[in-house]
């Protein structure tokens, strides 16, 4: 039985319901974030504390303080003349009317009535709104002082593009990786990782320093890991699947585009690139980072109309791209390809990035190969949807750094602004991970379906990652009151309603154990049982 | 309900209204204490008061006693020398009419008569006290009431007398005390007087 907190007082469905506190339940005993249910006459609530504050009846009280030494007094004016009261924002109606109880948790449209009793929510109230784990949740963390599993829905999560902010150094990778080992597990989703720092692939480093297992380790039979850095992953004793290489000629002028910042292109530099490419071709990097000072090249540059000041601006960017080790004039194999064929078995592929964390290289490759496999999921759906076919497996694409890709700047020409706003239709979407919210382009913020935040404390950020959301100054003061580490707050599609989460632990044998076993390990064990017994 | 007994009769009543009643004592100064719960019948109805005050006065409005005891040794030998003394003076004490009861509900709000004169006051034992403050009602009565003692020391005293009919008398008074303090939300200064009498 849960001991009864108070009773609603006053309130508004947009401010939330002011709850005056019995005389027996102490303020201090309260928290901002922690659940509970209102017993409407109809209906009932549940709802989260988003304020906690003091009332006296007589103001006389508060200027002329009775004595406090005397234990007589104090009790007698606790919850009379002296008394606490919250501030409850009610966001689902759990249970009461038949669309509650069929449907499950709804959106509230109406506040409880006058004196309806508040009650701590219970642990069986948590679950009924977050579910508990089965074959499509996964547990991901707990409520902040309770123990039950919040769990999300991964069949939907991975339905919109994600996004994962927090500033540096508060969880964002381990987050990440707990979010992969769920899609993983519990989604028909297929991952294409762009590993910045490789830390997803093999293994990754805790704050402490502490070596922690990664996705490959714990799912041999389900991770691919590719690598740009041959060496460095031979270092890292990391086993790879596939060593990408990029031929010059796979370079289109789209992929230049996404470059001109870090390559420092002017504008007519990238429009020369369109024009190399008719002319030369397929070759055209190759051939224009052959142009010599010559006759010949100005003869070109007065027929396509080219400045010189801007091929030279161009041929320099090229220059750069050019001494990334992993490029060559002609790659052995098509690394779209091997991706796509991994992909297409139900294999996860980590791209790791190795030594070339250079914000050049990554865009490069993550906008190239992005491009070509959103074209082949393009293809596929429309073929898959006129012939009414299977569709392709859908695919989360997780990216770092995400605001190098997704700026106003650029998110309205890259494949990454473009996957974000047109979202499922071809069933890739994005997890996108990123420090700075403030610098994703508004328009594909609000496309986005679920976010997960760890700390932040700029103000921009805090305002770009909370935009749209309904209760929007509550949950910014719950935000900027968040840990700095293992806490995070959830709102969007995948979740009832916003969420502060203390997260699962990772790292512990136990743990690993856990998110192993979670998985789709059991049924197959059943299958293994049941076969020894058909022998017996 | 307990049943009464002849040695609780504390007097008789010699003046009544709806609001309140004066009784004289059989016996001189055996009034009852200040707060205590005591009640009187009127056919089927019982009245239930608390006292708020009492006085030992001349039997004659107009004659004063005069001071006997120059040549005594003790005061009680002022009464053994002149014995026709006891039967001058007279103790009498008023009682607010706080509740009543009819058949075996308990009401703590007036009734609908008055007392009768001549009207047996018996003083309520530990039982009924302890039946009868099982409610709070009968606070907005006293704190109500027009009387020539202080409001705040009646309830005070009351209370007192009270919280000794129950197993926890410190309970009983902040129960008693969280009662007041939403009686008296907006006079503040009161409430402390009368919780300060509490103790």
């Amino acid at each position: 039985m849960t001991e009864r907190l108070g009773i609603v007082v006053t309130g508004s469905l947009e401010k939330g319901v002011e709850v005056k506190l019995d005389g027996s339940v102490s303020v201090e005993d309260m928290a901002v974030g922690r659940y509970v249910t209102i017993e409407g006459q109809k209906q009932r609530f549940f709802g989260m504390i988003t304020d906690v504050s003091l009332g006296v009846t007589d103001p006389k009280l508060t200027l002329t303080p009775p004595d406090v030494s005397d234990p007589f007094i104090t009790e007698v004016l606790a919850g009379t003349g002296t008394y606490g009261t919250i501030r409850v924002s009610p966001y689902l109606t759990i249970g009461g009317d038949a669309t509650t109880l069929l449907e499950g948790p709804q959106a509230v449209k109406t506040i409880p009535s006058h004196f309806s009793v508040v009650n701590p929510a219970s642990q069986s109230d948590v679950e009924l709104v977050f579910g508990s784990e089965d074959e499509k949740r996964f547990y991901i963390g707990t409520p902040l002082d309770m123990e039950t599993k919040i769990c999300l829905d991964l069949p939907e999560l991975v339905k919109r593009s994600n996004g994962i902010f927090g500033k540096s150094g508060t969880g964002k990778t381990f987050l990440t990786r707990m979010l992969l080992i769920g899609m993983l597990q519990k989604s028909a989703a297929v991952n294409l990782i762009f590993d910045m720092h490789s830390e997803y692939g093999w293994a990754g480093t805790s704050e402490g320093g502490k070596m922690v297992k990664a996705l490959k380790q714990l799912f041999p039979s389900k991770v691919a890991v590719f690598t740009l850095d041959e060496e460095s992953s031979r270092r890292r004793k990391v086993s790879t699947d596939f060593v990408v290489r990029i031929g010059y000629d796979e370079i289109e002028p789209e992929d230049m585009g996404l470059l001109r910042q870090t390559l420092n292109l002017t504008e007519p530099a990238v429009e020369a690139v369109y024009q190399l490419h008719r002319r030369f071709g397929k070759n055209w990097v190759q051939s224009t980072l052959d142009l010599k000072d010559s006759e010949e090249s100005k003869e070109l540059l007065k027929e396509t109309s080219i400045h010189e000041s801007t091929f030279q601006n161009l041929q320099r960017g090229l220059q750069t791209i050019g001494r990334l080790p992993f490029l060559m004039p002609h790659a052995p194999d098509n690394a779209v390809k091997r991706i796509l064929n991994y992909l297409d078995q139900g294999m996860n592929v980590v791209l790791e990035f190795g030594r070339y964390t250079d914000i050049t290289a990554y865009i490069l490759v993550a906008n190239l190969l992005t491009r070509r496999i959103h074209a082949q999921y393009r293809d596929r759906m429309e073929k898959a949807i006129g012939e009414d076919t299977a569709r392709p497996t859908p695919l989360v694409i997780t990216i770092e750094e995400a605001h190098k890709f997704l700026n106003p700047e650029v998110a309205s020409q890259t494949i990454f602004g473009t996957i974000a706003r047109e979202m499922r239709k071809y069933n890739v979407t994005l997890l996108v991970i990123d420090q700075r919210p403030s610098g994703i382009d508004a328009e594909v913020m609000s496309q986005m379906g679920t976010k997960i935040t760890c700390l932040l404390d700029n103000e921009r950020d805090i305002d770009s990652v909370l935009a749209g959301v309904s209760g929007k100054s509550e949950l910014k003061s719950v935000l900027a009151r968040l840990e700095s580490r293992q806490q995070a707050l959830i709102f969007g599609h995948a979740v009832p309603m916003p969420v502060v989460i203390r997260t699962r632990e990772y790292g512990s044998p136990k743990s690993y154990q856990d998110f192993v076993s979670g998985g789709p390990a059991e049924p197959k064990e059943q299958t293994e049982k049941d076969i020894e017994e058909l022998w017996e | 309900m307990a049943k009464t007994e002849l040695t609780d009769r504390v007097g008789e009543i010699i003046e009544a209204s709806t609001t309140e009643f004066v009784a004289q004592c059989y016996e001189l100064y055996q009034s009852p204490p200040l707060g205590s719960l005591v009640k009187t019948r009127d056919r089927e109805v019982e009245l239930y008061g608390i006292v708020y005050n009492a006085a030992t006065t001349s039997l004659e409005p107009g004659r004063r006693p005069i001071a006997r005891g120059k040549d005594e040794t003790s005061e009680e030998a002022v009464y053994q020398t002149s014995p026709q003394l006891s039967k001058l003076l007279r103790s009498e004490f008023g009682a607010v009419v706080v509740g009543h009861r009819q058949g075996d509900k308990l009401y703590h709000y007036l009734p609908p008569n008055p007392a009768r004169i001549h009207g047996f006051v018996y003083l309520c034992r530990l039982e009924e006290v302890k039946e009868f403050s099982q409610s709070f009602d009968f606070l907005n009565i006293l704190v109500n009431a027009r009387v020539p003692v202080s409001a705040d020391e009646l309830i005070a005293a009351a209370l007192r007398q009270m919280s000794q009919a129950h197993e926890d008398p410190h309970t009983f008074l902040v129960a008693a005390g969280k009662e007041l303090a939403i009686l008296l939300s907006g006079q503040f200064n009161q409430l402390k007087a009368i919780l300060g009498r509490l103790k």
